[in-house]
């Protein structure tokens, strides 16, 4: 468990500041739905003329007006985004940090196989996704205990489920792929989060593109489906968390056997 | 006595470029051993491969008599490894960074973790960020040598040391290889080999030129020729030819009867021949790019 410590102590600061600029982004949005209340009528004749766009984001299958359909556009799209950032952050940054900073030589000449630096820094991305989303999850109950709502429990689980799937494929998916790199690029990987999230757009809009959300993990985490179907899309699902496997199995496969940079 | 370090035929590529060809050597237990070659001969790489950070394209490597690449997990439990630039974890304290070494190792080494940090004037308490180069190495020298290895490897172990400090750290392997360690010093600064090691290899373009006592190294057929009173000498077998208006200093491998012909005759003031020291030797043969065969009896 000392790599696990390490990492967390570590990764104590970032942790801190994605946690406070997403969850506080989350929180604010939602101190502000009883405000933007009283403009909705006005803000979905808006959206409603968007024509694809409206598909796209979701918004033609729930509502904005009520708050579990404002908290699953608007904070769904923060959490979407900023988790999916952050994972692909620290997906990058965990391996690859040790041979971009030359601390490889330090720590692979302990006594530690290079299986257990890969398995216990994994470990760490994954119990730092688990703390970001109960800070998430926190701020986000607080503001509706502000605003004085209640979020509906079924639809809040299954979403902030599917979101913590989202934020593990995209850290293993990103985790595997350094373990190539003779040095991790974590602006590849912020391209990579990017890249899916508009993926999904493109899949929403073109039903020629719908193959497209067998790619991206942004269509089994869309809040407008969650909250529609108040049920998870288990294949997607299920499918996403096999390329979590595979990104993890190719960190494995690769850093055990990897010439270390100097 | 058993070899603790051994290589036979070690080759490491990188593409189409040069690591290190063919190279084997070993190592006795409980020897102070020199490893020399000028930047970019193939000893890091040498060392990289013998602890597990790159894989061999051929051959093989032994520590205690375990595969390098098969065993390294046991054979890094007994090796301490002080490599050329040492770099830690930015945010952390000295003393944390000895700490974590430890814990990596699951050893307790406090006490001698902190005997080393008196003895080589460092404050656990500074942050890593602002370490001097020479605080650094002493960082990297601690967590090398903290659990008391049975095999030291280090890589230019003294580069940013100032000299008291260097000599600290040579009394302190002094007194591990009198406790019976093993130390493997990778160095081309090599007056500190001649000074601490009993055998030493020299490497050149990622091949082993010459591996032998340090006496026998430098006990070359060149000779030092100091000359005084005369500047114009020309002879077949001078090199690292030196001429002030009264003197000229070379090395000389040519036939002592002719020099002592070329002599006669001249106004020669004083005349001293001497062996040259292992610095000299050392450069003359990378300068004239021989074999082992022309300056060494290996």
């Amino acid at each position: 468990m000392t790599i696990f410590m390490h990492e967390m102590k570590q990764n104590a600061k970032p942790l801190a500041v994605w946690c406070a600029i997403v969850g506080g982004m989350i929180f604010l949005c939602m101190i502000l739905f009883p405000e933007m209340l009283g403009q909705m009528d006005s803000v979905n004749d808006l959206f409603s003329e968007m024509g694809d766009f409206t598909a796209a984001f979701g918004m033609d299958r729930i509502s904005f007006a009520e708050p579990m359909g404002f908290y699953g556009i608007e904070c769904g799209n923060v959490l979407g985004i900023g988790g999916a950032l952050f994972a692909a952050y620290l997906g990058v940054r965990f391996l690859s940090k040790e041979e971009g900073w030359h601390t490889a030589e330090f720590l692979l000449t302990h006594p530690v196989s290079r299986a257990r630096v890969v398995a216990e820094k994994l470990a760490a991305l994954l119990v730092h996704l688990v703390l970001f989303n109960a800070v998430c999850i926190c701020l986000s109950l607080l503001s509706f205990t502000v605003i004085g709502e209640e979020p509906s429990a079924r639809e809040f689980a299954l979403f902030h489920l599917a979101q913590f799937c989202l934020q593990l494929e995209i850290g293993c998916i990103c985790f595997g792929a350094s373990a190539l790199a003779r040095r991790g690029n974590v602006g590849a990987g912020l391209g990579l989060a990017a890249l899916l999230y508009f993926l999904n757009l493109i899949g929403n809009i073109s039903e020629a593109a719908e193959f497209l959300h067998y790619i991206t993990p942004f269509h089994y985490a869309e809040a407008a489906d969650i909250l529609g179907d108040r049920a998870l899309n288990v294949p997607l699902l299920l499918l996403g968390l096999g390329y979590a496997a595979a990104g993890a199995c190719l960190a494995f496969a690769r850093y055990t056997k990897k010439d270390i940079a100097a | 006595m058993d070899a603790i370090l051994k290589t036979e035929d070690l080759t490491k590529r990188y593409g189409k470029a040069r690591g290190i060809e063919a190279l084997s050597i070993s190592v006795a237990e409980g020897e102070f051993f020199g490893f020399i070659g000028p930047n970019g001969a193939g000893k890091s790489t040498t060392i990289r491969t013998l602890l597990g950070l790159i894989f061999p394209t051929a051959g093989r490597a032994e520590l205690f008599g375990l595969d390098c690449v098969k065993r390294r997990k046991q054979i890094l439990a007994q090796v301490g490894y002080l490599p050329s630039e040492a770099a830690f974890y930015p945010g952390m304290r000295a003393g944390e960074v000895i700490a974590f070494s430890a814990k990596l190792r699951g050893v307790d080494c406090a006490q001698e973790a902190a005997t080393l940090c008196e003895r080589l004037a460092l404050d656990p308490r500074r942050k890593v960020e602002e370490l001097s180069l020479g605080n650094r190495k002493k960082l990297g020298i601690i967590c090398a040598l903290q659990h008391k290895p049975r095999l030291s490897i280090l890589d230019e172990p003294t580069s940013g040391l100032d000299p008291l400090m260097q000599k600290e750290f040579f009394a302190i392997l002094e007194e591990r290889h009198r406790a019976g360690a093993t130390v493997f010093l990778s160095s081309h600064v090599l007056s500190e080999v001649q000074r601490h090691c009993s055998r030493a290899a020299i490497i050149r373009e990622g091949r082993l030129v010459a591996c032998d006592t340090v006496e026998r190294l430098a006990r070359t057929a060149a000779r030092r020729i100091n000359v005084r009173g005369i500047s114009a000498l020309a002879l077949p077998g001078m090199a690292d030819v030196s001429r002030t208006e009264h003197s000229v200093s070379f090395l000389y491998t040519g036939e002592m009867p002719a020099l002592i012909a070329a002599l006669q005759g001249l106004a020669v003031a004083d005349l001293t021949i001497t062996e040259p020291d292992l610095e000299e030797v050392f450069l003359h043969f990378y300068q004239n790019g021989g074999t082992p065969d022309d300056h060494f009896h290996a």
